[in-house]
């Protein structure tokens, strides 16, 4: 039953970030550029206040799969990354922090577009 | 009632506005929330498989960047999209798909200047702006912890 609530929640909590972004792109002049941009600094400031990481704890992947997710992985790594360096940390934790999905996002795009014939346009922007 | 043609055209206009919210809305929630238990899940299975909590995170991402990309290639994640709005966008799999799809695209106008540059046309702001705020948190939490430790 704990397992199962946790999907629920993790449904819940991501549906509701996507629903807020479409609200966004609906009512204001957000592009779908600018809602990415602007949910994954939003995840740093709300990962910077604290507010992130019992959100994660209470909805788990409903939490870290939506973008603000990954900017709090880069408040996290910055948090610690100065912890352990002094002041070089705040130059060094968002990219380590960040390091697996930058990299699997490039490295499989450049095989898919080595592999894959283009068809479709690519979304507005 | 007595209305101006333009009042009208207004009127008609928010209407329409309203009930296309109605369905693009839900729809966004329904597919955006599909997309955060299926990561969910993912978590939970590399969790059991032995991994610490980081490194089940690291490869959820990973797996989810992954099947987000090759839909890209297969052409069908663009046709989710059309119906999921936001809820293919908001999630990582909308990064990687801004990643993978521009490359694609523009694979036939060269190899560097082409798919290797216009893949950062979306993950390019995102990442200025992203690690700008980490480095600006940084100093903060460094300055911060001076005068309480």
């Amino acid at each position: 039953m704990d397992m199962f609530l946790e999907y629920v929640w993790a449904f819940l909590i991501g549906g509701a970030f996507c629903a807020v972004g479409q609200l966004l792109i609906d009512l204001t002049k957000l592009t779908p550029a600018r809602i990415l941009v602007s949910y994954v600094v939003a995840g740093v400031v709300l990962g910077a206040v604290g507010v992130y990481d019992p959100l994660i704890e209470f909805a788990g992947g409903g939490a870290t799969v939506p973008l603000t997710g990954f900017g709090n992985l880069l408040a996290k790594g910055v948090r610690e990354a100065v912890d352990q360096h002094g002041l070089i940390g705040a130059f060094m934790g968002g990219f380590t922090a960040s390091a697996a999905g930058i990299a699997a996002a490039v490295f499989f795009g450049l095989l898919a577009a080595l592999c894959f014939k283009s068809g479709s346009k690519i979304n507005e922007t | 009632m007595n209305i101006s043609n333009e009042e009208y055209g207004e009127l008609t206009k928010r209407r329409s506005h309203n009930s296309k919210l109605c369905k693009t809305v839900p729809m966004a929630f329904l597919i955006g929330g599909l997309i955060c238990t299926l990561g969910e899940a993912l978590l939970n299975l590399y969790g059991m498989a032995g991994l610490n909590k980081d490194d089940a995170g690291a490869l959820t991402s990973i797996t989810l960047v992954f099947l987000s990309i090759l839909f890209t290639g297969l052409e069908w994640y663009d046709r989710i999209a059309q119906h999921a709005g936001a809820g293919t966008l908001v999630p990582i799999t909308g990064f990687a798909n801004a990643v993978a799809s521009p490359a694609l695209d523009f694979k036939s106008e060269g190899f560097v200047l082409g798919l290797g540059a216009k893949m950062f046309v979306i993950a390019g702001p995102v990442i200025v702006y992203g690690i700008s705020a980490s480095v600006v948190y940084g100093i903060i939490y460094y300055i911060v912890g001076l005068f309480t430790k």
